[in-house]
């Protein structure tokens, strides 16, 4: 859990809801549900989201960190993230609805990643090298240095990678690498991404939608 | 140590600065080929160390291979001897980044070829396994394992391979060895600016408390200060070790990206904060400062509370457990000479 950040947001969510006289502070997953109807079109009743091959991937939102959706939410409306599309679903969510989608989807059993069965065993090497151990010849930090053992992310700083859509995952490195993405804390990611290499994030995207994001299951045993 | 190691900081400042942007060339190549650098004409041993794909195609006994491997999984994952060797939450890779052949990250195969040597810390000469058990004792603020035992064979044995094809005692001072300071700060380095530039650039992975983070009890974060992290006797202790490892390394991924001056104030705020006592504490902390701590706060008067640091029993989770060999003495026979 990142404090700072907390603070930050609480600062600001405890401001702009005074403001609006609302006083339910937390993320409420059955309003949720309500509100999600209309993410459910592309991230599906279940949040598995869609890998599209040659299209815009949707991303899988069940079992992700609610407050890495939050900020996500507020960076698409307030124009720190750009996506046509998010902007205007985004767009559509108060400050209120925003907390209650993102503790539905965070609530959410993990679904199968996508898009990885295809990739080559040289390629799924390449991609478990960087996940696990990075390439510093290249100055490429592991994934998993800030993702976490197995990619199942860190706090709400640092979002689960494993069992995302090879699809979506490419296009974000790909966003960061070439600037066009730059929401993430101090550029941890895009130094990263701007030191790899195509192959790179094919790799690293295909291994992390063949391995299973099932950390938050196996806590629950 | 400090008459030896001061023109090398200077000369890898210089090598700094005829880098430039040293960060663009980070982003290149790590380890651009000799002919290639702008430092060549520093004439400096410049060796890039074997990767664990070299390992895997090379003619190495199978056996050998394996020891490397174990050797190399101990040190990315250290944790595995917690309890037992590690009383803290570090791995050797906590520091030593990139599986420790990273240059300006203390690249460890540095010590294969420089050792055996005289070591001022303790005052006589010491082999590669002596230099890693001083990491356990202090850096781990652990108990090392036994000279010649497995782990010890394994670790040895990866910190030699990572040195394949250097040469043994080299001539020529070592490029990216240890931790080179940054040059000297415009201003003092400063408690209270060094505290806003580590929650500003820090405290989102090392937490605002110094306490690191573990995710599902998975080590993720090392801790820099607390009962998580080096007890007073290691080596980044020191106020100008722990610059040099922030100013080449920190934030992860964008070596020397922070101003000297941050460097600087985040490693004195760091060095500010309490951590395992050392275990050469001999009940006093004057007397403990005056004898074994030149380079770091530790017996300092911290001026925010009046705390003098390294002014307690806090021998953090190994309790009264004493490492073997701090304090072993060595050659004795020899002392006449």
């Amino acid at each position: 859990m990142n404090k700072k950040y907390v603070h930050r947001f609480g600062l600001a969510v405890g401001v702009s809801l005074a403001a609006a006289g609302a006083l339910a502070q937390e993320g409420d997953a059955e309003r949720g549900q309500a509100a999600a109807a209309t993410c459910s079109a592309c991230h599906q009743a279940d949040g598995s989201g869609m890998n599209v091959p040659n299209g815009e991937s949707w991303p899988r939102l069940a079992g992700l960190d609610a407050e890495y959706i939050v900020k996500q939410l507020h960076d698409f409306k307030e124009g720190r993230r750009e996506n046509a599309t998010m902007v205007t679903f985004a767009n559509m969510l108060d400050d209120q609805q925003i907390l209650d989608v993102a503790e539905y989807f965070d609530q959410m059993a993990v679904t199968p990643g996508q898009g990885g069965d295809e990739a080559d065993e040289a390629l799924l090497a390449r991609g478990q090298q960087l996940a696990e151990r990075g390439d510093w010849n290249a100055y490429i930090v592991s994934c998993q240095s800030c993702h976490g053992p197995g990619g199942n992310g860190v706090g709400s700083t640092f979002p689960g990678v494993a069992s995302q859509h090879a699809g979506y995952i490419s296009t974000q490195l790909m966003a960061w690498k070439n600037g066009t993405r730059s929401n993430d804390p101090q550029n941890l990611m895009g130094a990263i991404a701007k030191r790899m290499s195509d192959n790179d994030i094919q790799a690293v995207s295909a291994w992390y939608a063949t391995q299973s994001g099932s950390t938050q299951q196996e806590t629950a045993q | 140590m400090t008459t030896c190691r001061r023109p090398l900081i200077i000369a890898l400042s210089g090598c700094s600065l005829a880098f430039g942007a040293g960060v663009s060339v980070y982003a290149t190549n790590a380890f651009a080929q000799p002919e290639e650098r702008p430092d060549a004409a520093l004439n400096m041993l410049v060796h890039e160390p074997p990767t664990m794909e070299d390992l895997e195609n090379s003619d190495l006994h199978p056996e050998l291979k394996k020891v490397i491997r174990y050797g190399h999984d101990l040190f990315t994952n250290t944790q595995q001897l917690r309890g037992e060797n590690v009383f803290n939450d570090m791995n050797c890779s906590s520091c030593h980044l990139g599986e420790g052949r990273v240059p300006f990250s203390a690249p460890v195969w540095a010590a294969a070829i420089t050792l055996p040597d005289f070591r001022g810390k303790n005052q006589h000469v010491n082999n590669l396994e002596e230099r890693i058990a001083g990491c356990f004792a202090y850096s781990m603020n652990g108990v090392p394992p036994e000279y010649g035992s497995d782990e010890m064979l394994a670790l040895s044995a990866y910190h030699q391979w990572l040195a394949t094809g250097a040469p043994m005692y080299p001539d020529k001072p070592i490029y990216g060895r240890g931790f080179p300071a940054p040059d000297e700060p415009a201003e003092e380095p400063d408690y209270a600016r060094g505290e806003a530039a580590y929650q500003d650039n820090c405290s989102i992975c090392h937490q605002e408390d110094g306490s690191g983070h573990y995710e599902n009890d998975e080590y993720v974060f090392p801790a820099p200060w607390g009962d998580g992290s080096n007890n007073w006797g290691a080596g980044i202790a020191r106020l100008d070790t722990m610059a040099g490892f922030i100013y080449q390394n920190m934030p992860l991924g964008q070596p020397r990206s922070l101003s000297e001056q941050d460097a600087w104030d985040i490693a004195y705020y760091v060095s500010s904060q309490e951590r395992p006592q050392d275990p050469r504490y001999t009940g006093d902390v004057a007397e403990t400062a005056e004898r074994f701590h030149g380079r770091s706060l530790y017996g300092q008067t911290r001026e925010q509370d009046g705390h003098v640091l390294g002014d307690h029993d806090n021998f953090g989770d190994k309790g009264d457990i004493k490492p073997w060999n701090v304090g072993m003495p060595r050659f004795e026979n020899l002392s006449e000479e």
